[in-house]
């Protein structure tokens, strides 16, 4: 009965939707201020419908009510509770279900703080937005039903697959989904405003902060999906560019150029045309990201399913989106009034290059995800290629280090026009860290790709030259501390966020190269009793016993590791056959310092009593994803900047001229 | 500085950053894609022993070999016409069995040997990669209900 009330509910919500999508936008167009104002209660109808729909789903799972298809196919009832409910969205109809619950709630929370937005974009905002929903409403409905029953219903279901029961993976698709969605809004702003002809300061200003959120929101996710390929697939690898990396990361490369030329638009009223075109491809991406992978276009583990109804139907859509947006953009685009002038060399020089940059970048992995779709069609299958890791290495990471060298010098220029000695001058102490940095990492590690060694010294170029900024700002060492306390706690938020997002960066840079550089693998067939080295550390094999799990059966192998005679941790890697898909995983055991890690896996037995082993030292590894979390807090601390809060009162007088340097 | 020299210049950084982008993806396009093939092509054309391969096709029962050290596993990938021996040194993926699907990623040696440097096999016992789905129907051994993608 639930689930049917819950079926029902996801109707409800595009009834509440197709309203919200209409009447608020003929409103708009004729200047009809109630018809406008239907918009707000019409979203929060819809979220409430869609709430309730989401419950209702999440009852079956959590009650094991093998009567749903859905459930039957993913759930199990001797799971863990939490996988239970995890398994909601770790199928392809569930996770469209998550993905409208994420869309009506930005929509909802746009209608809930955009009390001082102009009352005709809001409405076209949330119109906008409403479509959006549509589309996705229709597709849930009539290509993939989570609310389907079956008859009779079985005793028991299919189990969701082992490698999603994992604490990493169930809230890495809630996170991805909520920057890919997040980004519906700068897109539905867009839009908006191009239906509206109008694009200012203030719309940036109200642009920015959902592009923040959806932004930390997507890093975030990017983050716990390698972190969770890094300890669940025991390839100690934390990223494989795969074609589901790829695409969510994608719109993250455009999202963060889009972080960077709304700024722009806000305080120089320029490269607004090139801003609301960023909107829109961002958000494109992010469909393509959803849809590309899940039709199963590009196979992949997260292809969950294909039929050429569904495939038909995201064709249908992906074309309507993204075609009729370009085609709005680029009837209406040139009407867009053009605004400040600025030299090369300045802030707003600085921000075209980075977004150069990150487009550049973004058409590189585009190009190295579909080429291989591409080139088959115009072969018309003969030709099946991959496109690997050497291509992307040979092209996105060139294309990286520049830019990650000209992040450091960009925050020194000023608005406008902008002196490129006194910039580099600034940056003495962040060269003088470089070149002790790529030193130590040289003398540390005995030699070395030359390469490796240089980026370790952009990334600490960046990170000084980050903190060097900051420092500046608040003149620290230059003034008495109190002073300089003051200064700080006067900073706009948004200039503490830049510090932080950058020099996370730089510590993600760190850990990407050590990793990948300085790793150590040692791959043998142990006795028990036997030991192996790796670098520096021994690892006494001590053998395997037999364990059992709720729904699965392990081989935990168990190992004492030692440095310089001393033990210091207990390894436990396992491999687990779970019994309902008979499916083994491997779950690798991991000893992390701040500085490396050290990961263990055991493959197969080789009958004789020795197992095969597979070792790894990786240096800064963790560093990633620390790197990773100080990026998100940088961007949560941006967000949580006065002068983007929306609905904020205007800044008084006095914090103006404290921040005068103007805040990035 | 006026409009026009400031396009002029973002048309030469754009010129630039692309120009340079375009070069380094038709250079990477050149010598870093691994070509699929299945056994039968395999035979049938032998590329030159530089180039990737990804040799898509099933495990042919009976063929896995494990050497003494444990670590060196011998086997014959087929599309049920040809089949092609394989070399490995490593952990198989957990999915690897006797008439799984499997890809593997290598070059070819002059011996006749492909030498793999990677084994993969999908997450899920009832995924075909859709190339070794496609190689299988091309040599007639496609049955329904072998699962994969189409």
């Amino acid at each position: 009965m639930i689930v049917e009330l819950g079926h029902f509910a996801l109707i409800l919500a595009l009834v509440a939707a197709v309203l919200q999508g209409s009447l608020p936008m003929i409103g708009a167009a004729r200047g009809n201020h109630a018809w406008m104002e239907l918009a707000r209660p019409a979203a929060l109808t819809q979220l409430l419908l869609v709430v309730f729909a989401f419950s209702a789903l999440t009852h079956a799972y959590v009650t094991s009510d093998f009567s749903v298809a859905n459930v039957v196919e993913n759930s199990h009832s001797a799971k863990p509770l939490l996988y239970k409910i995890t398994g909601v969205w770790g199928n392809h109809e569930g996770s469209m279900l998550l993905w409208i619950l994420i869309l009506a709630a930005f929509g909802s929370a746009v209608a809930v703080f955009g009390g001082n937005l102009p009352p005709s974009l809001r409405a076209r905002v949330l119109g906008v937005q409403a479509w959006i929903g549509i589309g996705f409403i229709l597709f849930t409905l009539f290509t993939s039903n989570p609310f389907l029953r079956v008859f009779p219903a079985p005793l028991d279901g299919q189990d969701l697959n082992p490698l999603l029961q994992d604490p990493g993976l169930a809230f890495h698709p809630p996170m991805l989904y909520a920057g890919y969605v997040g980004f519906s809004i700068a897109f539905s702003f867009a839009i908006a405003a191009l239906i509206e002809g109008k694009v200012d300061a203030a719309w940036a200003r109200w642009v920015r902060p959902w592009t923040l959120l959806a932004w930390s929101f997507l890093t975030g996710g990017i983050a716990l999906g390698s972190w969770w390929a890094y300890y669940e697939l025991g390839w100690g690898g934390w990223w494989f560019w795969d074609p589901v990396e790829n695409v969510s990361f994608m719109p993250w490369l455009l999202g963060t150029a889009l972080l960077h030329s709304a700024i722009v638009v806000e305080k120089r009223n320029a490269l607004k045309v090139w801003t609301i075109l960023l909107a829109i491809l961002t958000f494109s991406l992010s469909l393509i990201g959803t849809f590309v992978v899940r039709s199963g276009v590009l196979t992949s583990v997260h292809a969950f399913a294909t039929d050429p109804e569904r495939g038909f139907f995201i064709l249908i859509l992906l074309a309507v989106t993204i075609g009729g947006s370009l085609i709005l953009f680029a009837i209406r685009a040139p009407a867009l009034k053009a605004g400040g002038l600025f030299a090369p060399i300045s802030r707003e020089g600085a921000m075209v290059i980075n977004n150069l940059f990150l487009a550049a970048a973004c058409a590189t992995v585009f190009l190295g995800t579909l080429y291989p779709l591409i080139l088959e069609m115009l072969t018309d299958g003969r030709q099946k290629v991959s496109v690997g890791p050497p291509f992307f290495n040979a092209t996105f990471v060139p294309l990286m280090v520049p830019l990650v060298f000209l992040m450091a010098v960009g925050p020194m220029l000023p608005w406008k026009r902008g002196d490129l000695a006194g910039a580099l001058g600034r940056l003495k102490l962040a060269a003088l860290a470089a070149v002790t940095a790529a030193g130590l990492a040289y003398y540390l590690q005995s030699g070395g790709p030359v390469l490796a060694v240089g980026a370790i010294g952009v990334a600490a170029w960046l990170f000084v030259g980050a903190l060097v900024e900051w420092t500046d700002r608040v003149k620290l060492f230059r003034v008495p501390l109190a002073d300089s306390w003051h200064r700080a706690r006067n900073l706009p938020r948004a200039a503490h966020g830049m510090t932080l997002a950058h020099s996370g960066l730089a510590i993600v840079m760190a850990g990407m190269i050590g990793s990948s550089v300085w790793k150590t693998e040692v791959v043998t067939n142990l006795m028990p009793g036997e030991t192996i080295e790796v670098a520096g550390y021994s690892l006494l094999f001590d053998g395997v016993s037999s364990q059992a799990g709720p729904n699965y059966q392990a081989d935990r192998a168990r190992f004492t590791v030692t440095r310089e005679g001393e033990e210091i941790a207990v390894l436990f890697p396992e491999k687990r056959i779970y019994q309902v898909r008979s499916m083994p995983t491997t779950e690798a055991a991991i000893r992390t310092t701040l500085l490396a890690d050290l990961y263990a896996v055991i493959g197969d037995s080789d009958g004789q009593g020795g197992w095969t082993v597979r070792v790894y030292h990786e240096p800064l590894v963790p560093w990633i994803w620390l790197g990773c979390f100080v990026m998100v807090a940088g961007g949560l601390t941006s967000l949580s900047d006065r002068r983007l809060r929306v609905g904020a009162p205007r800044r008084r007088r006095k914090d103006q001229a404290a921040s005068r340097p103007a805040a990035a | 500085m006026t409009r026009k020299r400031r396009r002029l210049y973002i048309v030469v950084a754009v010129l630039l950053v692309f120009g340079s982008a375009t070069g380094l993806v038709l250079i990477a396009l050149d010598d870093s894609l691994d070509l699929f093939q299945s056994p039968s092509q395999l035979i049938a054309s032998p590329p030159p022993p530089e180039r990737g391969i990804r040799l898509g096709g099933l495990v042919e029962e009976g063929t896995v070999l494990r050497a003494t050290d444990g670590l060196s596993v011998s086997f014959r990938i087929t599309d049920g016409a040809q089949s092609v021996p394989v070399n490995y040194q490593g952990i198989l993926p957990d999915l690897f069995r006797e008439g799984q699907g499997v890809i593997t990623l290598g070059k070819m040696s002059p011996e006749g040997t492909f030498v793999a440097r990677e084994v993969l096999a999908k997450h899920d016992e009832n995924y075909l990669p859709r190339e070794v789905v496609d190689a299988l129907k091309e040599s007639g051994q496609w049955r329904e209900g072998m699962g994969g993608t189409e």
